[in-house]
């Protein structure tokens, strides 16, 4: 393989591009669970909620594209595929919410079942609508910002894409105000670290862990639409490959930080281009040295591996995550 | 308060209590452990629902959903477990679920400052609004806890065993900015077991009994004697008799001990002591001051940095548990129900915890569930353990027959030293007295006590010697019979180490 | 003496936990179902609201779900042939319940079933490719043995992670079941692939490589291996000190490392079995069903193995029913998919609402009990 090509600057400039679109649902996503972590929450069936979020949104611009409505929404058709992902978010962030906070069931088995039950139900759907043909979606116009997308090179990288990458970036901003700087996140983050004195000091603990897990689970699955809806333009089963988990192990890395997630999920999202960007280079020059795309495919699973080595066994975790709150006992 | 009735399942923890408050008194709420004091103020503050009975305040009827409705009415609690956020500061811990005055943003920090130490200066509690609260010392987050009822504008305060983590100086202080706040208008309600301090604190006296007021008295007009009869329903045996110590060899060496704490911070400064056979060794301090660290490490459960553990001349240094247990280490865990027992595993389970795996519990590797439950059964006989079976799980124990359980199980291990880490902390007063009466007997036979405890008064009853510890230090080590309860208060806050002389105005 | 020192020392005690000593006095004497009941109602209980839901699927669907039910029933249990398809989905839904309830058991969370599964798979079937002369009486239990070596090292990679460097076993053995799927797909297009073949797939394994029928039938030997290892998980679990020792250190609360326990040696153990019993029954199944390696050999036993250790109450018992019960659906839900156009992955819908359902049954039961 010419290891020359991958270093060209227009080679460069396009996967840093790819890059930051391929990290926008998995930031999406650890976002969402920075929010419900620091209610206290563990939500692992982030990767459920963000395969119904994928499947609410195809199928959603779907039909809005080709059924009935086809001419009156069409234009509006993938903002509001991204609605119905949201909604899916939420429907399932209900399950959880009922499970760990209403019944105090634990939260690591009501996590993983909840993604075995996002998979069955997305297929379920999926396949009930197209029982063979592949469907396609026409997603979004990248919308480019007048003046600054002229810049060079980093008018390329930052300004020239679809809109859910302004919202994405918007969005880590917004989480971390909403944190940081209202007093909903103060509620928020003294609920995870204590709740007994929360609510000793008048702050409704099961309200505000509702609130974050629906919260959370609302972003996952706008994470699983903007993926379908906007990126892929197709469902597959499966096709969250994991995204969800690895955005569960990027919270870790975070620090349950706003900030740090964006770094961590551009992390991954520049390891998945370069994958992609490899993998066309190498069926071009199918030569000896060519690296088979497995491995690469490999790298972003990897990569959360290594990423969870070098931050793992540290005290950063909000103090009661995981843990039941039950009124009056401590 | 009228004819409060407050049940848990199998126990009624208020059964019709009557309880008033005047304008401008300290009104003590006396009572065991388990006597209901907590349950009623947790119904007053609206943390549980009443089972019946009515609540009025300045004469009118009121029923409170949670605590932000109490908030509301001017009421404010300060919990024997501190309620805040550790890594919060201490003003955002204060306006934690207030209505901000910029909805949804949070107030203006300055503003939020200003206001607090305003507050802090007309009640003398002075505080920093800017330092988180993991950061402050067991009597400033006190003091953040009344600056946070006052702040809510509370007028009636509770204060739920505020002297139990507090040194006999702190205590003082507490005492006096309680009156300083009477006589700003403000009533409190002053919940405690500690006879001293109610006669001392208060104006008037409930004592609380098995759930029902026994009586309400004038503290000018009883005494000590009278109160404990109205507490405990007996004559009270006012201490352990106990013969003088007979100490032989040292069993339980420790030099230059050093250990961090789980945030990293050096939590023992280089502790040296020794443990004799025959002798009970006290080590008390405020909490906090190194002592859970001093617990782990000498029962393995924690790394030291530097220095040695000993226990019958073998070195037991980041030893592993089980080696420690083997080199003749029992320990009764400080936290009890996390660490002493598994709440789902019988009590016959519990009880050979340690030995299940050797015989005769084990043979050619399969249980031997009759050997266990036999065992087990000798056990709860000989240490009145009180449990429907030895097949009951042990979480269904009442604190003290799982203290007693074990209590059995660790001396069943023929141990040469017993490190016993607050072995009485929640129990009632007759569990109190057996397990002092089981100290004191193993002492006699031989045994080498460390007891590790922020009871001063439990440290008293039962040491030979006493150290004192400091911030991870060992400030001096005292004889028990010549011991001088202020010179080891003191200690304990690091104003005076042995061989100062005492300074001036240092409390 | 002091004054302090001569005061009635009444109650030492500092007050501590005193509502927790009010809530733990003695025993319940409310309303409380009996915890045996709960055991074995929550299942039942759960099985009913996940067909209802997956009922109301159905009707969305714009099907008639008792047609599509009774066509499911029949599809599992309709005939010998269908009860044989049945068994022998329940076998590997079994072994892996198994493994799953002992590492559950020692709360250590082993959610890469799949990825084991798979390397049980290569690493057995590599030995069923490179020796293909060897007697079957030698050929399979090699096959067997690195089926079961296979699971374990990739297990235990996890368990170091843990150990070592505190790594979320969650998130580590998610991860490997990515990467193990992915190794196995590029070896078997590859170094593996058959000789001259075209598909991205390995040569067939020799007939003496393939597990053999029992008495005639298509029940193979698997079976019989998930069976053995019922009494055996019963007797590791409770018969054993080992046992006791992985469900001390399984108990939330930290008493196992007080006791003495190695804590880090149980949760090895534990990732060590489950991964182990993960790679016998990606073995079994690429010696049955599959006869060669390729990307393609899930049966997604990893995910639903966990389900039914959960449904079955982490007992072997329950699993054993568990297993047989998500396999009926499984089966049935084909023979459904083939009858009305369902899709057939209704059943993993349904199983994953039965499970849920015993979740909230459990912690309501609980609750009745706390409160």
């Amino acid at each position: 393989m010419n290891w020359s090509l991958i270093l060209q600057w227009s080679f460069l400039i396009a996967l840093v591009t790819a890059g930051i679109r391929l990290a926008v649902p998995v930031v999406l996503a650890v976002l969402g669970e920075i929010i419900t972590e620091r209610s206290g929450v563990l939500n692992l069936g982030l990767e459920g909620v963000m395969i119904m979020g994928s499947v609410a949104g195809f199928l959603t611009a779907y039909y809005l594209e080709n059924g009935p409505m086809a001419s009156a929404g069409g234009e509006w058709s993938a903002w509001l595929a991204l609605l119905a992902g949201m909604l899916s978010g939420v429907a399932m962030g209900l399950i959880m919410a009922v499970l760990s906070v209403t019944l105090r069931a634990d939260q690591v088995i009501s996590g993983v079942t909840l993604v075995v039950l996002g998979h069955g139900l997305a297929a379920y759907f999926y396949r009930q609508a197209f029982s063979s043909l592949t469907a396609r979606v026409s997603g979004m116009e990248a919308l480019p910002i007048p003046l600054l997308s002229r810049i060079p090179v980093v008018g390329e990288i930052l300004f020239n894409h679809d809109p859910t990458v302004y919202i994405t970036a918007l969005m880590v901003v917004a989480v971390w105000f909403l944190l940081f700087r209202t007093t909903w996140g103060l509620r928020i983050r003294s609920v995870g670290e204590n709740p007994a004195a929360a609510e000793t000091s008048g702050v409704n603990v099961g309200l505000v862990r509702y609130s974050a897990t629906l919260l959370g689970t609302a972003l996952a699955g706008l994470g699983g639409a903007v993926l379908t809806v906007v990126q892929l333009r197709l469902f597959r089963e499966g096709i969250t490959a994991g995204r969800g988990w690895i955005a569960v192990a990027l919270v870790i890395f975070a620090r349950w930080r706003p900030g740090l997630a964006l770094v961590g999920a551009l992390l991954f999202g520049l390891a998945d281009a370069l994958q992609y960007r490899i993998q066309a280079l190498s069926q071009v020059e199918r030569g000896v040295g060519a690296i088979p795309y497995e491995f690469l495919l490999m790298l972003p699973y990897i990569m959360t591996i290594l990423a969870l080595l070098y931050r793992s066994g540290r005290a950063d975790a909000p103090a009661a995550l995981g843990r039941p709150y039950v009124k009056g006992a401590d | 308060m009228r004819g409060i009735v407050k049940r848990f399942p199998g126990v009624v923890a208020n059964a019709g209590v009557d309880f008033d408050l005047l304008p401008g008194e300290i009104h003590a709420l006396l009572g065991e452990n388990g006597a209901g004091k907590t349950t009623l103020m947790n119904v007053l503050y609206g943390l549980y629902e009443p089972d019946a009975g009515e609540i009025w305040l300045y004469g009118k009827r009121v029923s409170f959903a949670s605590p932000r409705d109490a908030i509301a009415s001017g009421l404010g609690m300060v919990h024997q477990h501190f309620m805040l956020i550790p890594p919060f500061t201490v003003a955002e811990n204060i306006i934690l679920g207030q209505r901000s005055p910029r909805e949804p943003l949070l107030e203006d920090r300055s503003s939020v400052y200003e206001r607090l130490l305003a507050l802090s200066e007309r009640y003398g509690l002075a505080i920093q609004p800017d330092a988180e609260v993991w950061t402050l010392s067991v009597g400033e987050q006190q003091r953040v806890e009344i600056l946070k009822a006052l702040y809510r504008g509370a007028e009636v305060l509770i204060l739920d065993e505020p002297t139990a983590v507090l040194t006999p100086q702190e205590v003082e202080e507490l005492l006096a900015i309680l009156h300083r706040l009477v006589d700003e208008g403000k009533s409190i309600i002053f919940i405690s077991h500690k006879l001293d301090e109610v006669l001392a604190a208060s104006d008037r006296i409930t004592v609380l009994r098995d759930g029902k007021v026994v009586d309400t008295v004038d503290a000018s007009a009883t005494n000590k004697k009278a109160l404990a009869r109205m507490m405990v329903g007996r004559e009270v045996v006012l201490r352990v008799s106990k013969k003088p110590a007979n100490p032989r060899e040292p069993r339980l060496i420790v030099r230059e001990l050093r250990a961090n704490s789980d945030r990293g911070l050096p939590a023992l400064r280089g502790v040296s002591f020794e443990v004799r056979a025959g002798e009970i060794f006290g080590i008390a301090g405020v909490a906090g001051n190194g002592q859970s660290e001093l617990e782990e490490v000498i029962a393995g459960l924690r790394r030291a940095t530097a220095g040695q553990v000993i226990i019958c001349d073998k070195d037991t240094t980041n030893c592993s548990p089980r080696e420690v247990g083997q080199a003749g280490l029992a320990h009764i865990p400080s936290d009890r129900y996390r660490r002493g027992l598994l709440k789902d595993f019988s009590v016959a389970d519990n009880l050979v915890l340690q030995r299940v795996s050797s015989p005769p519990f084990t043979v050619h590797g399969v249980l031997r569930r009759d050997v266990i439950r036999q065992e087990a059964q000798r056990l709860v006989r000989e240490f009145d353990v009180r449990t429907p079976s030895v097949d009951t799980p042990a979480g269904k124990l009442s604190g003290g027959n799982a203290q007693k359980m074990i209590l059995a199980r660790e001396l069943a291990r023929n141990p040469r030293v017993l490190l016993a880490a607050q072995p009485t902390r929640g129990l009632d007063v007759s569990a109190i007295e057996y397990v002092h009466r089981r100290l004191i007997e193993q002492r006699d036979a031989g045994l080498a006590i460390l007891l590790i405890s922020t009871e001063l008064e439990e440290i008293l009853t039962l040491s030979d010697r006493i150290g004192v510890m400091y911030e991870g230090e060992i400030v001096g080590v005292v004889d028990a019979r010549e011991a001088n309860i202020n010179e080891i208060g003191l200690m304990m806050t690091g104003s005076k180490r042995q061989g100062d002389d005492v300074k001036e105005g240092a409390a | 003496m002091t004054e302090l020192g001569s005061s009635p020392v009444v109650e030492p005690g500092s007050g501590d936990r005193a509502s927790e000593e009010e809530l733990s006095l003695a025993p319940e004497q409310r309303f409380q179902i009996p915890p045996a009941l709960v055991n074995a109602g929550a299942p039942i209980l759960g099985a009913i609201i996940g067909l209802l839901i997956g009922a109301l699927l159905i009707v969305i669907a714009g099907r008639d779900p008792v047609e599509a039910y009774a066509s499911m029933l029949k599809g599992a249990f309709g005939g010998s042939r269908q009860i044989t398809e049945t068994l022998l989905k329940a076998a590997p839904l079994l072994l892996t319940g198994l493994g799953f309830t002992v590492a559950f058991r020692t709360r250590v969370w082993n959610i890469g079933g799949e990825g084991q599964y798979y390397m049980g798979a290569l690493l057995g079937g590599m030995v069923a490719l490179f020796f293909p002369e060897w007697p079957p009486g030698l050929l399979l239990p090699a096959m067997l043995l690195a089926g079961v070596v296979g699971g374990m090292l990739w297990a235990a990679l996890a368990a170091l992670l843990k150990i070592k460097r505190g790594v979320s076993e969650i998130i580590s053995t998610l991860m490997l079941n990515y990467i193990a799927v992915l190794l196995v797909a590029y070896l078997s297009r590859g170094p593996l692939q058959e000789p001259g073949g075209y598909l991205p797939e390995s040569a067939q394994f020799v007939e003496a490589a393939r597990l053999p029928g029992l008495f005639g039938t298509r029940v193979h030997l698997g079976v019989l291996i998930a069976l053995f290892f019922v009494p055996l998980v019963y007797v590791l679990l409770w018969v054993t000190p080992l046992g006791f020792w992985l469900r001390a250190v399984g108990s939330k609360d930290s008493v196992a490392e007080y006791a003495g326990f190695n804590v880090e040696k149980a949760i090895f153990f534990a990732m060590a079995f489950s991964g182990a019993l993960a790679g016998l029954t990606g073995l079994i199944e690429v010696s049955t069903v599959h006869t060669r390696l390729k990307a393609t050999i899930t049966g997604g036993y990893g995910f639903s193995g966990i389900l039914v250790a959960l449904l079955g109450r982490l007992h072997p018992v329950g699993v054993v029913l568990a297993s047989v019960f998500f396999a009926a659906l499984f089966i049935g839900a084909e023979s459904m998919h083939v009858l009305s156009g369902l899709p057939e992955t209704l059943a993993e819908a349904i199983q994953a609402v039965v499970v849920l359902s015993v979740l909230a049954t459990d912690a309501l039961a609980h609750r009745g009990q706390a409160e």
